[in-house]
């Protein structure tokens, strides 16, 4: 019995366009152990949105996985045909995109097209089975079972979205990757909908990867978590740990920059300049051009790896000593 | 403006014009079409470059007054009654080339086996004549850069005055809303639904079109139709822009925010309208000439109208000459347009263009 | 007695859609259903809301894009030093009006006109008022690039927006905004947009304007924790009318309205060790406060500057 649902090693991944290669995903590891649930934050162009999109092998067209490993519960993903690629897709591993209550067909109806997916996958099942399959999903997201026969433009984005998860979880997968699920939804949808996810979770043992630049929401929903900036992981491990005692500078200037409606208020800080554009190969800690820490020893030419600086808990650094500031 | 600021500013925009022909150059269509227009627009500037320099001679070699006076020695013959014979396989075959018909020859003292001394029109393809001449024995090739200006100064010109109208219409349209863009609405449809062929006979009979007249009556009709309405949603979505909103606010006028926010950014629309209306000119052009409504000295419809006048429109591919290069000219000049701006549109719509 | 900037009185703008194909009855929207509020010089008001409430269109109705359908909204005219209403302005005074008031908006991609350069973008509000000399006009451009961050300027002066980051184009828009040094800036979610990590230099830009040169915002947002960041007193607004109203850390504290508790109790809190409050939905406290609204007023002053809606959201919620 593995212990993880999912390990990712050594990932490597860069899209060709007519600038140049741009390295999106560079020397990924990270594993998910069955049953939690793992964050991923970072800022756009940081890397979450590729990542999830490999781990699926959804990626675009002119995306290419160079090196690296995929393995969902000891199965090697990468490789694989696209036919045994389908099989594994929505019932090993299933994805709620960004957005992805917008990519409902508007002529067909809800239940017609979640039945589509789950035809995919149990071709053997009655129209009668399927049918009460959905009606439990929907029981689990809050949704009443008459939206089965409506269109996607009777419904309101918070309802949408819950139909997406159901969606999610109809070929009973498991593991759900969630990217951003809740962004353009008002906070309080936002906060029931969070807790759907965690109620469906705790009901159905399911592992979740949870992707978002909001680390408010990170916070809340995951046990471990990692953070991305220029493609990398520049820290990761369980989620108090590093809220708790935050190692990379980048990590640190994130939480430093959330404003909180609890606690004293509180003067914030926030990063100069931009994230690096990813056509050019940068040598090094990506961040330091914009690191508020850096010391002398931080030589930006040095390759960094991860170092454990308590258990689980792993930092990217180039040299060990700037770890002690 | 500093010279640091100058410097500036022509890198930027030297760059921004190599970025869209970077991506003008991707397109495959773009380029072919880029290439034939190119080539046709070489001739049209060929022909008054070889007057000039004296390589041809102008009497012999213009296109409309042009004369070719070489003479030829035809042998007379008379055309059997029944086909096949020995000699001929089909009726069309007699006269074979260097022959004439007895009948067609009026002066009494020749008769058959005869060589009679004549000049000869229509001509084939020889190396004075690259494409030949035609029954008036003008050059067939300088008539044909000769209909490569026409059709550049006719396309050129309509879509300029359609494409002006039409935006300006447009922008019109969206912007002020109401009234005024119901009326244009309507008038958009009543020119819609004219029959535009028709329509340019009946003017023909009303008005001695010349080329620059018939230039500017499509531009109009052009101008004044369907492209309104397209130009217009896309006045529209500039305008909901929150930089449109911006400039309301800060006071501007609304013809200012109109001429300096919404036209600038509809122009890559209507630049697109304006190659693509080029090619209906020059076809719409070559209809009227072939039916002979255009007074105009010279152009490829009017090289085929003679060809059709004359007789030799159904003589097969005996006179090719007088029909195939006027024929394929307005088709791939036209065409050529077209993929001009197809390979434009891959420029100002990015979501066409491969990564 | 503080000095008013603004004071916007039943404020109301609906939107009338035909009901149907065949019907000839009009159904009609209230966007914004009767709102009221004072900003006084100096202070920045926050008007926090989800996607509906109303919020955006309060803002262009205050800057008059859109016409409101009724009530009053008065403006300090530092001329006539008088509270003038934005009703029926002429020419003239409208581009008066025009100097002072302006909008900062969300979207950073869209709000700068792509074909412009910076240059012209940020000259652009001098030329329309005609503002000083030319070489005084841009000198102010080149100072107020430095202010906002964009150095060193020359760099910025000939490039178009698209070759620009959206923090930086929020910065252009700063610029453009603050060049004529308007009393009052409404700002509609101008950081929800952009990465986290520059939000805060953006907001602490806004923050330290607004001192410098004595600007009120109408800071627009869905998100309270910005609220708190910008804003010493923020508005509720809900379903079009503005159900609670107090100093920014008084209502933290002491949310009345259960609209605003259950907005509060739903934000997320970056960090994992902390349990939320979550507020039920009683309405017995607001029962309460109704039933002291005798003059039928629509809104109850609860003491310390708080003020609270009164009219029925039972069922609503």
């Amino acid at each position: 019995m593995q212990e993880n649902i999912l390990e990712v090693n050594n990932l490597n991944m860069h899209y060709e366009t007519i600038s140049g290669e741009v390295a999106a995903v560079k020397d990924i590891t990270f594993h998910v152990k069955k049953g939690e649930s793992f964050g991923l934050v970072g800022e756009s162009g940081c890397g979450k949105t590729s990542v999830a999109m490999s781990l699926v092998q959804l990626q675009a067209d002119n995306a290419k996985i160079s090196s690296g490993s995929i393995k969902l519960d000891g199965q090697e993903l990468i490789g694989l045909s696209e036919n045994e690629l389908r099989s594994v897709r929505w019932d090993g591993i299933s994805i709620v995109f960004q957005g992805a209550m917008n990519a409902w067909n508007p002529v067909i109806k809800i239940g017609e097209q979640i039945r589509e997916a789950i035809r995919e996958h149990y071709p053997n099942n009655t129209k009668l089975q399927n049918i009460e399959k959905i009606k439990e999903l929907f029981e689990m997201v809050g949704l009443d079972e008459s939206i089965i026969d409506r269109f996607p433009h009777e419904l309101s984005g918070g309802m949408k979205q819950r139909a997406v998860i159901a969606l999610a979880l109809s070929c009973n997968p498991k593991l759900v990757i969630a990217d951003e699920p809740t962004t353009a939804l008002d906070v309080v949808i936002q906060d029931q909908i969070l807790n759907e996810i965690k109620k469906v979770q705790d009901l159905l043992g399911l592992s979740l990867i949870y992707i978002s630049h909001d680390i408010a929401v990170i916070a809340e929903m995951t046990e471990r978590m990692a953070v991305m900036y220029a493609g990398r992981i520049v820290e990761s491990g369980p989620t108090k740990d590093i809220f708790a005692n935050p190692k990379h500078s980048y990590t640190r200037a994130l939480l430093e920059s959330t404003p909180s409606v609890v606690g004293d208020k509180v003067k914030l800080n926030s990063l100069d300049g931009e994230p690096p554009s990813l056509i050019d190969s940068i040598e090094g800690c990506s961040f330091a051009p914009r690191c508020p820490n850096k010391t002398i020893s931080c030589n930006s030419s040095l390759k960094s790896e991860l170092v454990e600086v308590s258990p689980e808990h792993f930092v990217d650094v180039c040299n060990a000593e700037s770890l002690n500031t | 403006m500093s010279n640091s600021e100058k410097e500036a500013r022509k890198k930027i925009r030297r760059t921004a014009i190599n970025k869209n022909w970077t991506l003008f150059k991707q397109s495959r269509l773009g380029i072919v079409g880029l290439g034939i227009v190119l080539f046709f627009a070489f001739l049209a500037i060929l022909q008054p470059i070889l007057f000039l320099s004296g390589v041809w001679n102008e009497a012999v070699y213009d296109p409309v007054v042009g004369y070719e006076p070489e003479r030829v020695n035809l042998l007379v013959v008379e055309c059997p009654q029944q086909y096949p014979t020995e000699k001929y396989a089909e009726p069309n075959d007699c006269p074979a080339r260097g022959e004439v018909n007895k009948v067609l020859v009026f002066d009494p003292s020749v008769s058959v086996g005869d060589y009679y001394e004549t000049s000869l029109q229509p001509a084939p393809p020889s190396s004075k004549h690259i494409l030949g001449t035609d029954s008036l024995g003008r050059d067939i090739f300088s008539q044909l850069m000769e209909g490569s200006q026409v059709a550049f100064l006719l396309g050129l010109l309509s879509a300029t005055v359609g494409v002006a109208l039409s935006t300006v219409l447009g922008s019109i349209a969206a912007f002020f809303g109401g009234r005024v863009d119901a009326y244009l609405m309507r008038q958009s449809d009543l020119v819609l639904m004219l029959p535009f062929l028709p329509l340019l006979f009946i003017i023909s009979a009303f008005v001695e079109l010349k080329v620059w007249h018939l230039a500017v009556v499509l531009g109009i009709l052009g101008g004044l139709g369907g492209s309104v309405i397209t130009i217009k949603s896309a006045a529209l979505q500039v305008k909901v822009k929150p930089f449109v909103d911006s400039a309301r606010i800060t006071g501007g006028s609304r013809m200012g925010i109109l001429f300096s926010h919404i036209l600038p950014n509809v122009a890559p629309l209507a630049l697109l309208f304006m190659v693509f209306s080029v090619t209906g000119a020059i076809a719409s052009e070559s209809v009227l000439s072939f039916l002979g409504l255009l007074n105009i000295d010279m152009s490829w419809g009017l090289m085929i109208y003679l060809s059709q006048t004359d007789g030799y429109i159904f003589s097969g591919l005996k006179y090719w000459w007088l029909i195939l290069p006027a024929g394929l000219s307005v088709t791939f000049l036209a065409g050529g347009f077209y993929l001009v701006g197809r390979g434009l549109d891959e420029v100002f719509n990015p979501r066409l263009r491969e990564r | 007695m503080k000095k008013n900037l603004i004071e916007v009185k039943n404020l109301e703008k609906y939107f009338e859609t035909s009901a149907g194909l065949f019907s000839r009855k009009k159904s009609t929207i209230k966007a914004v259903d009767g709102i009221s509020f004072e900003i006084p010089f100096g202070e920045s008001l926050g008007l926090v809301g989800q996607s509906g409430c109303g919020k955006t269109t309060t803002a262009r109705a205050l800057c008059l894009l859109d016409e409101k359908t009724s009530g009053e909204v008065n403006f300090y005219n530092s001329d006539t030093k008088n509270m003038e209403s934005i009703d029926n302005l002429n020419e003239e005074e409208l581009k008066s009006f025009r100097r002072n008031i302006q909008m900062i908006f969300q979207d950073p991609y869209e709000s700068l006109n792509p074909r412009w350069n910076i240059k012209d973008i940020i000259l652009e509000p001098l030329n329309i008022h005609n503002i000083g000399s030319l070489s005084e006009r841009e000198d102010a451009v080149v100072e107020i690039l430095k202010t906002v961050g964009l150095t060193p300027p020359e760099n910025y002066l000939p490039r178009y927006p698209h070759e620009l980051s959206g923090g930086q184009r929020q910065r252009v828009s700063i610029a453009r905004t603050l060049i004529m040094k308007p009393k009052f800036v409404v700002c509609d979610e101008p950081t929800s947009m952009l990465d986290v990590s520059i939000r805060i230099s953006i907001m602490d830009l806004m923050l330290n304007l607004a001192n410098d040169l004595e600007v009120s915002y109408l800071y627009i947002t869905h998100d309270l924790a910005v609220a708190r960041y910008m804003c010493n007193r923020i508005a509720v607004m809900f379903n079009g009318k503005i159900v609670e109203i107090a100093e920014t850390e008084e209502l933290l504290k002491n949310p009345i309205h259960p609209y605003t508790k259950r907005l509060i109790s739903s934000i997320p809190v970056p960090d994992p060790t902390y349990e939320r409050v979550v507020y039920d939905i009683d309405y017995t406290e607001l029962d309460n406060i109704i039933a002291t609204d005798t003059g039928n007023i629509g809104m109850v002053d609860i003491g310390n500057e708080h003020f609270v809606a009164t009219h029925d959201v039972k069922g609503i919620l």
